[in-house]
């Protein structure tokens, strides 16, 4: 445990003296959500009904974007040797590198998730579901990204590859995270859904580590 | 299973069984599509527009077992490390992403005359275009790297999350489509199928599993025989290096 906490406070340190990394990707999603509204017009009707589908893919597409360096600098740099040679179990140390990369790349963008809901004309009860899915549904995102992340290692064109790895597993939570908070638009309950989002976060918090762990042996083997 | 990880051996035995599984593939193919073009009535409802399900089911099933077979030979290397899996891994997905593209294109064809569309975010099309997007993974994974055993683990391990990730994605797909359900649809769920056309379905899926294991059989052979090549040139250009190096050092 002493292990997971100083990996989770090196990786924060990191993230925290060179915070353009995070602030780009939070930039990126909001950016990116801005630029519907010139695609398919002002009409707050539309921009309504789509507001959920388009805060959640690129939230989704903002997470992949920040998983290309998750190990890549410390695979070149040798870091990860001494954190595979270490006495600690790697499993737990790469879940403390997941937990650091979520409380660094996803939190923001849950942060400004409402502010961004507020331009598409969501409707503003919507908010605290849209932010709860977004808290159960992002976890599972750098968990399974994790996974693409240390398979890509030293691959040819990585950055590329990693999307076509983990964009079709990321399908369950693109759905039930929508599906949660249409239900809350709508005024039905969302509960079954941000169960469902729960039990896939229960499902992939033991799996992710172990096949990452794997990833990252196979890599430096 | 052991016995097999000396690839010599593999050879002879896939040499002796390769003609067998070749032959009953022509065999249940050619039986298969006449009984399915000639010899099997056309449908009360759809008409000749029938006889694309006996490419078109078949098709889907190998999809699945094809990746079903994919995922064995994945957990067999990463437990035992067994040399061949990893050839059979590579082997296989090519052969099951073709399968699934077959079953989408046949699909879509039928779904022009039944539904008056190509496509229609149905559940089953949609979890069936997600299953071909995991097969281009594992291919794009395995052939990512310099190192052809690199990319052979690391995409076993990709095969594996994606095994536990298939019913999740099928469910899922199933809880959204009933979310967003289309206008109207007529589903074709036929509680029975006739003899007549149960008899070509089954010849037609016989002889997509043995066509499926004669192409394995070629490329594991050919995929053992490009890597002895590549090994020979290896060495030979080793030995070339060396040979060329005194004069160097000497001019």
């Amino acid at each position: 445990m002493s292990a997971l906490a100083a990996v989770l406070r090196r990786e924060l340190r990191l993230a925290w003296r060179s915070p353009g990394d995070s602030l780009n990707v939070l930039l990126f999603f909001v950016l990116t959500v801005v630029l519907f509204p010139f695609g398919v017009g002002p009409a707050a009707e539309i921009l309504e009904r789509i507001a959920v589908g388009v805060i959640w893919v690129m939230a989704l597409l903002a997470c992949l974007l920040s998983l290309d360096r998750l190990f890549r600098d410390e695979y070149e740099d040798g870091g990860l040797d001494l954190l595979i040679l270490s006495p600690a179990p790697l499993e737990l140390l790469v879940l403390g590198k997941i937990l650091a990369h979520w409380l660094t790349t996803a939190l923001p963008l849950i942060v400004v998730s409402p502010l961004l809901g507020l331009l598409l004309q969501m409707p503003p009860h919507a908010f605290p579901v849209l932010a709860l899915s977004l808290l159960l549904g992002t976890p599972t995102l750098s968990l399974i990204g994790a996974i693409g992340a240390g398979l890509t290692l030293g691959a040819r064109r990585g950055g590329v590859l990693i999307a076509l790895l983990i964009l079709p597993l990321y399908i369950p939570i693109l759905v039930f995270g929508v599906a949660a908070v249409d239900a809350a638009a709508q005024g039905l309950s969302a509960q079954p859904h941000l169960l469902l989002l729960g039990g896939l976060l229960a499902l992939f918090l033991p799996i992710a580590p172990v096949a990452t762990a794997a990833a990252l042996r196979q890599a430096l083997h | 299973m052991q016995r097999f990880a000396n690839p010599g051996r593999f050879l002879r035995l896939a040499r002796a069984v390769y003609p067998w599984t070749a032959g009953l593939a022509v065999l249940c193919l050619a039986a298969g599509l006449w009984f399915a073009f000639v010899a099997s009535p056309p449908d009360y409802q759809m008409g000749e527009t029938v006889r694309i399900m006996y490419v078109h089911v078949p098709a889907a099933w190998m999809a699945l077992f094809v990746y079903t077979n994919l995922a064995v030979a994945a957990a067999v290397l990463l437990v035992w490390k067994h040399p061949l899996a990893e050839l059979a891994g590579r082997a296989m997905a090519p052969v099951g992403a073709c399968f699934t593209a077959l079953c989408l294109i046949t699909g879509s064809l039928w779904g022009q005359p039944m539904w008056g569309t190509f496509w229609v975010w149905d559940a089953r099309l949609t979890s069936v275009l997600v299953l071909f997007f995991l097969y281009l993974g594992y291919i794009a994974l395995s052939n990512a790297f310099d190192d052809p055993t690199r990319g052979g683990k690391a995409a076993a391990i990709l095969a594996l999350v994606g095994v536990v990730n298939v019913p999740i994605i099928k469910f899922s797909v199933d809880w959204w489509n009933t979310l967003h359900q289309p206008a109207s649809l007529t589903r074709l769920d036929a509680p029975a199928i006739h003899a007549s056309m149960l008899v070509p379905l089954l010849l037609m899926a016989f002889g997509f599993t043995f066509y499926f294991v004669a192409v394995t059989l070629i490329r594991i052979r050919t995929e053992i025989l490009a890597r002895r090549l590549r090994a020979l040139q290896f060495s030979q250009g080793a030995s070339e290096v060396a040979a060329a190096s005194p004069r160097q050092v000497s001019a």
